[in-house]
């Protein structure tokens, strides 16, 4: 599967690892190189600095036409508008976003995107091990609604063509 | 009517200011304290310091009784999200949002807020029209944003000149209906012959561009969407 990662935070460098060493493509953007530090020196797929809600960018490090892409920087909305983008301009089959804010969370869900809330995650593993009651928050929520193109999508007149030559160029080795 | 803005910045503030002497009820949404404090020490207790992007306080500021949300601050995953929030959980009537990069445009309005302000597509806008160009000029978009007010310069070299309207193959869902000749602005008949330096005024929908293009500038494949 071709996975873009936005966000090479400790999680989102770990997802990269495992889904590179398990044989997939993984694409890492972050908008500084010192957080592809993370990244392990067997990592052997890309990693390019960028602002992960510029359409421009995206398409630049060829993530139209991913099978996943994965939102986890410390905004919630700009992880929000990344899979926003991923979902309707850049027809990424399957899109998770990182939103803390548990309103957030449950909303954008009922708006199509899967969207992953730390807040009630970690309440949750906590009261498990303590035996108290779930809190109710949302953890990782699948979409409930339609996003918000249904069956059809942004058009853009932009073509991905040139780009990947581009990005491979902005790489960072890891 | 009771405008809930969100952003306390220099378009915010102003905004908020308008609104009040206009005799709306108006609340504002800043993030950090020390500037909500200074533009409530200005326009008084409507300021609420608080992130408007939070769905908690969004609820506590009433957005679920606002009639305008305007998001106004800097950041346009912020504007988009506070838009949707207001729009989708709230069911705010009316959403307006600043957009900064001219390309959000498009998504924001998919999005389904209502309503998109980009300060630089009208600077852009202005520049170019102080600058000759070769190609169509947006003069505003219209209508749900599917429709563009289009200006076309007929320079050396354009297939409209010496011809009429009426001869030219124009696409359906759009209109040529202005000449500007000399300075002065004329209704464009079937039947007036198009000279060089001649400014077409045409409405029709964005997908029209590059024929409109081929059609009064030449080159259809040099058309730029802007």
């Amino acid at each position: 599967m071709k996975i873009v990662i936005v966000g090479c935070g400790r999680v989102g460098a770990s997802a990269a690892e495992a889904w590179d060493a398990a044989g997939h493509e993984v694409v890492v953007l972050d908008m500084a190189t010192s957080a592809f530090e993370r990244l392990p020196s067997t990592f052997k797929g890309t990693a390019i600095r960028g602002d992960g809600t510029d359409e421009d960018v995206l398409r630049r490090a060829g993530v139209a036409g991913a099978d996943v892409l994965l939102a986890l920087t410390e905004g919630d909305n700009r992880n929000v508008m990344s899979a926003q983008l991923a979902v309707e301009a850049l027809d990424v089959a399957k899109v998770i976003a990182k939103v803390n804010d548990p309103l957030r969370a449950s909303a954008y869900s009922e708006l199509g995107i899967a969207t992953l809330c730390r807040t009630g995650l970690m309440l949750d593993a906590v009261n498990e091990y303590l035996g108290m009651p779930k809190s109710g928050l949302p953890g990782m929520l699948a979409p409930t609604g339609q996003h918000h193109g249904g069956d059809h999508h942004l058009e853009t007149s932009r073509t991905s063509a040139p780009a990947t030559e581009a990005a491979r160029g902005a790489a960072v080795e890891a | 009517m009771f405008v809930l803005v969100v952003g306390g910045g220099k378009v915010g503030y102003y905004l908020a200011k308008e609104l009040i002497d206009s005799g709306h009820e108006v609340a504002v949404m800043e993030k950090d304290p020390t500037r909500a404090r200074q533009i409530a020490d200005e326009i008084g207790s409507i300021v609420i310091a608080r992130d408007g992007c939070e769905g908690k306080y969004l609820a506590e500021a009433g957005s679920n009784r606002a009639d305008v949300v305007a998001a106004v601050t800097g950041d346009d995953e912020d504007n988009l999200v506070i838009c949707q929030m207001a729009k989708h959980h709230f069911d705010v009537p009316r959403t307006i949002a600043r957009v900064n990069n001219p390309k959000n445009e498009a998504l924001f309005r998919h999005l389904g807020v209502d309503e998109l302000i980009s300060p630089t597509r009208m600077i852009l806008g202005s520049i170019e029209q102080d600058i000759p160009v070769h190609e169509l000029l947006h003069l505003a978009t219209l209508g749900e944003g599917e429709l563009e007010l289009i200006e076309a310069h007929l320079q050396p070299g354009s297939p409209a000149i010496g011809r009429a309207p009426r001869d030219l193959d124009i696409p359906d869902g759009c209109s040529l209906f202005a000449v500007i000749r000399d300075g002065l602005a004329t209704p464009l008949r079937p039947e007036t012959i198009l000279r060089e330096g001649d400014k077409v005024i045409a409405i029709g929908k964005q997908e029209c561009e590059a024929m409109l293009h081929g059609q009064l500038i030449g080159d259809p494949e040099a058309a730029a969407v802007r």
